[in-house]
């Protein structure tokens, strides 16, 4: 097996393929132990209005995932216009120091959270502009990723399915259009519901796979996340070892027809 | 007296000639990592002490929470 087979993002490489959101879990320590077993080395923020009465000694999120150990990729979840999206995430880089990597999306409506791709665009090309190095989420529509590539994102993530969902790789056909027309990482953001999910969408190509609730939301988030992990990395290494051709039957067994006991005359 | 909207909420504060670093020090926020913005611009963290806020002026106080 290759040992350097490194995701790279905006020149920078990763060894874990999974990047996990950090939402949802019951509380910190949850968070912590659901992360180290993921082996993610990229997870996602919220920026939110800090609790003006919250108690002094609380800790924060970034005490416990420590930015000097992990990739923070601050979103822009909950975003409906491409301003508001511009406004989190300038927040976001003066929070974190400059950083630059950051994960933008732009929703379309509160019941289904697809993507607005049209406000997508427009955030896109002024982030890039600002100096971002932006992973975009948005549809599985192959000539809008084609065309946030072009205004320089650098990394494309289309939906599986709807955030939250759960419902896996609805559209593998599309998925595949998107992976072979893509000069930067394609990764499956949203959707994946379970660890076969994420093997399915590594063993089409894939760059790799974005995720929280499918982690956050199973009966034993630890469990799930070292499930995932496991899975990215087999669908990876399947989808390098490149499967054999599909038939409907095989006149070819795996044992040799030769030296049978059965049906010799002497 | 000056009052601010910080949050989407409004505040009065005694103090005349406040900075946002004073703000932050009456807010109990000292130490804790955040990013401001300032009537939609935002407040680059070494301006805090330099920043001086004035009536009606609306704040946003931002930080990371868990989110996918």
């Amino acid at each position: 097996m290759k040992t350097t087979d490194n995701l790279v993002i905006a020149n920078q490489s990763y060894r874990s393929r999974l990047l996990v959101g950090t939402g949802k879990y019951k509380d910190f320590a949850q968070t912590k132990a659901a992360i180290d077993a993921s082996g993610a080395q990229i997870v996602t923020v919220a920026i939110r209005r800090t609790n003006i009465g919250q108690t002094a000694g609380e800790p924060s999120l970034l005490d416990v995932l420590p930015p000097s150990e992990y990739t923070y990729l601050p979103n822009t979840a909950g975003c409906y216009s491409a301003e508001d999206a511009v406004r989190t995430l300038r927040l976001a880089r003066e929070l974190l120091d400059g950083h630059k990597l950051v994960k933008l999306e732009v929703l379309g409506d509160p019941h289904t959270l697809y993507p607005n791709v049209v406000e997508t665009i427009a955030a896109a090309k002024t982030l890039v502009k600002d100096g971002f190095d932006v992973m975009v989420y948005t549809s599985d529509d192959p000539i809008i990723a084609k065309q946030l590539e072009e205004i320089g994102c650098c990394a494309i993530m289309p939906l599986a399915s709807l955030i939250g969902s759960g419902m896996g790789i609805l559209n593998p056909w599309n998925l595949q259009i998107i992976i072979d027309g893509s000069t930067v990482p394609v990764l499956v953001d949203a959707g994946v519901g379970t660890a076969s999910d994420a093997a399915i969408a590594m063993e089409l190509g894939c760059d790799g796979i974005l995720m929280n609730t499918a982690i956050a939301g199973a009966k034993d988030p630890i469990l799930m996340a070292s499930a995932m992990n496991k899975a990215v990395q087999a669908g990876r290494e399947a989808f390098l070892a490149g499967r054999m051709a599909k038939k409907l039957y095989s006149a070819s067994p795996s044992s040799p027809s030769a030296g049978m006991i059965a049906g010799s005359s002497n | 007296m000056i009052t601010l909207y910080i949050n989407g909420n409004r505040r009065d504060f005694e103090q005349e000639n406040m900075t946002v670093a004073n703000l932050i020090q009456i807010l109990g926020l000292e130490g804790k990592r955040l990013a401001i913005e300032c009537n939609g611009e935002i407040v680059p963290r070494g301006n805090f002490a330099a920043a001086f806020l004035r009536s009606s002026d609306k704040l946003e106080i931002v930080g990371a929470v868990g989110g996918g």
